[in-house]
């Protein structure tokens, strides 16, 4: 998939590359022993060293060297056994130490790539260029005073994870699924909880247009800290018409910052050009080389959780499940779990459809996500056992499974409390069967005439005199005898 | 050599230090003659040399993942040359 | 013993444990002096008198048990440089003044944990950077000694010039130095004092304010090397919170004081034989040479090629990660503000009101060094250059044990001698920079006084981590020499 922008002089192709900051899960930060949990009280998750005060020195957190192993095992990405921890020089009223520590030269993870799905159904593969971790900022707030900004450090010294993609993507929708792939890959790992509102995933959005079959790329504009999937989708749409119309005017793009304005839908310039940033990267000789063990990413590696595109085939052989069933199931790896609970002890097929129907409906009714699920996996695994062995039908599993998410009671206990179990008595269905059919001696001569459609009328009166417990098979059955005979 | 004015100033706008006049002047001459010193590094041959990375003494050495610090907002903000409630402050930054 | 002034440090932990003197009277006599004398030598920044009672008094106490830790009692100096919980710490920057840190450096922590008593914190030059203490924004330290019939002030040397100038003049009986380029070395030799710049990563940097990290060692100052190796032991060791600390055991080096230098190879390093160095340094070395012989050690000539290149090298690197350093003081989360209407004014008046002229020098030429287009031809190169200069010292050592060298290529020079070229001035670390370039670790003892009257010094050069060679070479020096000379201004000098 890829869009072209008709332009007054021809089409024009879209280049993006995104550079993805990713939070890294974990309870200290990169260098320091406050915690990096979100939030808190202004200023007090910080630490001596993330305030950048005299004398303090940064030592290197284990687990956000781990995370960023895992992340790029994720990414079927080049594990750096050799990195290096460099300064980023700049001046910033949220950055205390006058530098931020990244790796630029030498970053933890090299090549990697990424198989996103598209909305018409097929799939690409977006390189990575790199990951490499580095440290968060504080947080300036400008709008609590006229004259002044409020700077709070409990984000400062954060462990980031930068990933870095190359230009591969070529349209909004690209971008979209290549962050939600991304997203579903760090949540699986558990090594960012991709939590675009807190800020613990953002994306710096990289765009440049060409003429289609153009080598090479044009001068590209950065729009810095983009927060939601839909705003990246929508600044690169707003950005490329902007550099097409530039172009196409005779003019130049400038390479520079910009900043994504969603209500006004345009870009910004942030920086003027006088302004360039000159970053002097050079080793931070407050740290050694970060040399790390070939034994120990192994280890991370046999430890890593399937992978969602593992996992989907594997539900898709194991369960017999469609390409597009699979993909939502396991969207989150916790509705992934849910599902193999319930299928495991179930009828595969039944667990699928009342996962994707019944139950969903359920949670979206009720507003509830699968982690605070009003019915377990349990409970919806015993409420499919007793359609399975015909302890109720399907009419009255939906009706218990209502009665479950209001009361928390099981499935059996609904099913003995309203006495709900299906009538499979040949004779007592019979017997109502016949009652219908006296009742309504014209139908009947209709039918035999003919009119087959009938036939549903007479179901429909037969369960209902039943209350719904008649086993549906049996009516048909019984039905069939009696009017065909 | 002495260094231009443009280069002092630009540097001096990277270091965020501002600069009298007469400083320039006289940063152009001594920075110059510095420069023209430490050229003489330029005699040697360092083709196939590796760059010093620290002295090669220590053993890179990893922190476990356990909140030892922090909570200590009174130490963070005692020394702030100005301060709101818990807040340190600056002079309006405009986005 | 006259006075309290005639103790050493080794001699004064003895005497307090053999109850002859308390920590208190010594600790007073200690204040007087500097209440009398540092009005001229202003080796001192701030003084604790209160804090530094209260800590000789529990010393009495721990003492009169009969427990306590190997300096407990003790009066010591600190370099200003070294944070200090709730005691100012100034850097002798004006951007500093008012900064009092809520924690105690590791250095600092491992004096008071053996029970030394602080008597305040030293001058030195504006964030370490200098060779004379002419740099600090509290004036500068004044040298103890004189030229022979004249009054003319002299520097101490730097940028330990306060703790130089605190111990040659008897107001503490040792301190504490930072020596980045030769910061402890060339002061020491300038006051007549021993001083020991150790392995690179043997005392931790925790809160010790960075000049340059990559070559910034803490280390003893103090009047004899016996002091020094006591402080030494400590001052060093591991520390988790420093991620360049060397996790090695710290030894006794005070042990190693009598081991003598039978056998031990010596190197003659044959560049540093320096164009325009003053005859009696060249015949002090020679003397050192001699003595050295004479106690038994094999003298040897060896070769650092890249000995020239050193200082170029040394401000190259340390200055560029210095411009990073220092980028930190932005008048935001501590220290001076200057009010303006933006940030970045607010940054720019800060920084230029709060730095002192020498400072500023070195952050816009590191800044320079580092900026695109010159990374590779400067910082990079020096960085490659600094391998090569590390190497001249590891071949060397394949073939001798330590090396002896002059301290520094002049005795003190007087304050308004000072060169207006900054590079002139640069040259008085020629000698030490080279081994803070290669992190090994290296001393200065008094050897002898030249023809004013002042004091020149012997640097023993060693191998990675064998501080106790060195301690042990530098005290046959000392017993040859027998330095005993004091200078002009001295508590113990009749009054
Ligand atoms: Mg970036
Ligand atoms: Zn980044």
């Amino acid at each position: 998939m890829s869009t072209v922008i008709t332009g007054n002089t021809g089409d024009w192709e879209i280049v993006v590359g995104l550079e993805v900051h990713a939070q890294v899960i974990s309870q200290a930060k990169l260098f320091s022993g406050a915690s990096a949990t979100y939030g808190g009280e202004p200023n007090t998750h910080v630490s001596l060293v993330d305030a950048g005060f005299p004398g303090m020195l940064p030592v290197l957190n284990a687990e956000c060297v781990a995370q960023a192993v895992r992340t790029g095992l994720g990414l079927n990405a080049e594990i750096n056994l050799f990195s290096r921890f460099d300064r980023k020089n700049y001046f910033y009223a949220d950055l205390p130490t006058g530098y931020q520590i990244s790796q630029f030269a030498h970053p933890i993870v090299g090549k990697g790539v990424v198989v996103v799905d598209l909305p018409d159904g097929s799939t690409r593969e977006i390189g990575v260029t790199r990951l490499h971790l580095e440290q968060d900022a504080g947080k300036s707030i400008h709008d609590q005073d006229p004259t002044r900004s409020f700077i709070d450090l409990n984000r400062a010294g954060v462990a980031l994870m930068e990933i870095v993609s190359e230009p591969d993507i070529r349209c909004p929708e690209e971008a979209g699924a290549y962050l939600r792939k991304l997203r579903q890959i760090l949540r699986y790992i558990g090594t960012c909880d991709g939590n675009m509102e807190e800020g613990s995933m953002r994306a710096d959005v990289n765009v440049s247009v060409r003429r289609p079959g153009e080598e090479g790329f044009r001068t590209r504009c950065e729009i810095k800290n983009v927060n939601s999937i839909r705003y990246v989708m929508q600044s690169i749409e707003v950005e490329a018409r902007r550099q097409v119309e530039i172009w196409e005017n005779g003019g130049e793009v400038d390479q520079e910052t910009r900043l994504f304005d969603h209500i006004r839908l345009e870009t910004r310039s942030l920086r003027s050009k006088e302004d360039a940033h000159d970053y002097r990267y050079f080793p931070d000789p407050d740290l050694l080389p970060l040399e790390i063990e070939q034994s120990w990413v192994d280890e991370l590696k046999a430890a890593l959780p399937e992978l969602p595109e593992d996992k989907r085939a594997r539900l898709e052989k194991e369960y017999g499940i469609s390409r597009y069933e699979s993909g939502v199931l396991t969207a989150e790896q916790a509705v992934a779990d849910f599902y193999e609970t319930v299928a495991k002890g179930a009828d595969a097929r039944l667990a699928t459809n009342w996962i994707l129907g019944d139950f969903f409906g359920a949670l979206n009714r009720t507003g509830r996500t699968i982690e605070d699920s009003p019915v377990s996996a349990e409970g919806l695994r015993e409420l499919l056992g007793l359609i399975s062995d015909s302890t109720i039908n399907g009419k009255i599993a939906k009706e218990v499974l209502e009665d479950m998410v209001e009361t928390g009671d099981s499935a059996s206990a609904i099913v003995e409390r309203k006495g709900l179990r299906q009538v499979t008595d040949t004779g007592a269905i019979e017997a109502a069967i016949n009652a219908i059919l006296a009742a309504n001696a014209d139908k009947v001569e209709q039918y035999k005439s003919g009119k087959d459609k009938l036939f549903g009328f007479f179901v429909g009166q037969s369960m209902k005199a039943m209350k719904g417990k008649a086993n549906p098979a049996m009516v048909n059955d019984v039905l069939r005898k009696l009017l065909d005979a | 050599m002495s260094l231009d004015a443009k280069t002092v100033l630009r540097t001096a706008r990277l270091a965020r230090i501002g600069l009298a006049p007469a400083e320039v002047e006289a940063l152009q001459k001594d920075m110059g003659s510095i420069i023209d010193w430490v050229e003489q590094l330029n005699e040697l041959d360092v083709t196939d040399v590796p760059p010093m990375i620290g002295t090669g003494l220590a053993k890179p050495r990893l922190r476990e993942d356990r909140i030892t610090d922090g909570e200590r907002p009174d130490d963070v903000l005692s020394n702030a040359p100005d301060r709101e409630g818990p807040y340190f402050t600056v002079p309006k930054v405009v986005e | 013993m006259s006075t309290p002034f005639d103790y050493t440090l080794a001699s004064a932990r003895d005497a307090l444990r053999a109850r002859k003197i308390s920590a208190r009277e010594l600790t007073e006599a200690h204040l007087s002096a500097i209440e009398r004398l540092d009005g001229t030598l202003n080796s001192f920044i701030t003084t604790t008198p209160e804090s530094a009672l209260k800590a000789a008094d529990a010393a009495d106490a721990t003492l009169a048990k009969g427990e306590g830790g190997e300096l407990c009692g003790l009066p010591l100096g600190i370099k200003d440089l070294f944070c200090t919980n709730g005691t100012r710490t100034t850097a002798a920057s004006n951007i500093l003044r008012d900064f009092v840190p809520p924690y105690e450096s590791t250095v600092t922590s491992n004096l008071l944990r053996d029970g030394a008593v602080f008597l305040g914190k030293l001058n030195l030059d504006e964030f370490a950077m200098g060779s004379g203490n002419l740099n600090s924004a509290f004036g500068p330290a004044i040298n103890p000694w004189k030229r022979n019939g004249s009054d003319e002030k002299l520097v101490p040397g730097g940028s330990s010039g306060g703790s130089a100038a605190a111990v040659a003049a008897g107001l503490v009986l040792g301190a504490t130095g930072t020596d980045t380029g030769g910061s402890i070395r060339q002061p020491a030799a300038y006051t007549g004092i021993a001083g020991i710049k150790p392995t690179y990563g043997r005392c931790s940097r925790f809160g010790t304010i960075a000049f340059a990290s990559s070559l910034d060692q803490a280390g003893p100052m103090a009047r004899n090397l016996q002091d020094c190796a006591i402080l030494l032991r400590s001052m060093a060791g591991f520390d988790q919170r420093d991620s360049t600390s060397v996790d090695t055991p710290v030894p006794n080096y005070e042990a190693a004081l009598n081991r003598g230098v039978k056998g031990l190879r010596v190197g003659i390093p044959k560049e540093y034989h320096a164009d325009g160095m003053p005859a009696e340094i060249e015949a002090l070395w020679q003397q050192g040479i001699n003595w050295l012989r004479e106690a038994g050690a094999e003298i040897k000539e060896v070769s650092l090629p890249h000995t020239k290149y050193g200082l170029p090298t040394y401000y190259i690197a340390a200055l560029a990660e210095a411009s990073s350093n220092l980028a930190r003081y932005d008048g935001l989360r501590f220290g001076a503000r200057v009010k303006a209407d933006s940030l970045d004014a607010m940054y720019e008046a800060s920084r230029a009101a709060g730095f002192g002229e020498e400072v500023k020098r070195r952050i816009l030429l590191g800044t320079h060094v580092l900026s695109s287009g010159y990374y590779d031809a400067y910082y990079l190169r020096a960085q490659k250059v600094r391998t090569l200069i590390q190497q001249d010292f590891l071949k060397a050592y394949e073939d001798v044990d330590v090396l002896l060298t002059p301290t520094a290529p002049s005795s003190a020079f007087a304050l308004n001698e000072k060169p207006s070229d900054p590079v002139q001035m640069y040259l008085n670390d020629v000698f030490t920079v080279p081994a803070s370039m290669a992190g090994v670790p290296a001393l200065s003892v008094p050897a002898g006084l030249d023809g004013q009257g002042l004091p020149l010094g012997l640097q023993l050069i060693g191998k990675f981590f064998d501080e106790e060679t060195l301690i042990a070479a530098g005290h046959v020096l000392e017993q040859a020499a027998s330095f005993t000379h004091r200078p002009t201004i001295h508590a113990g000098n009749p009054a």
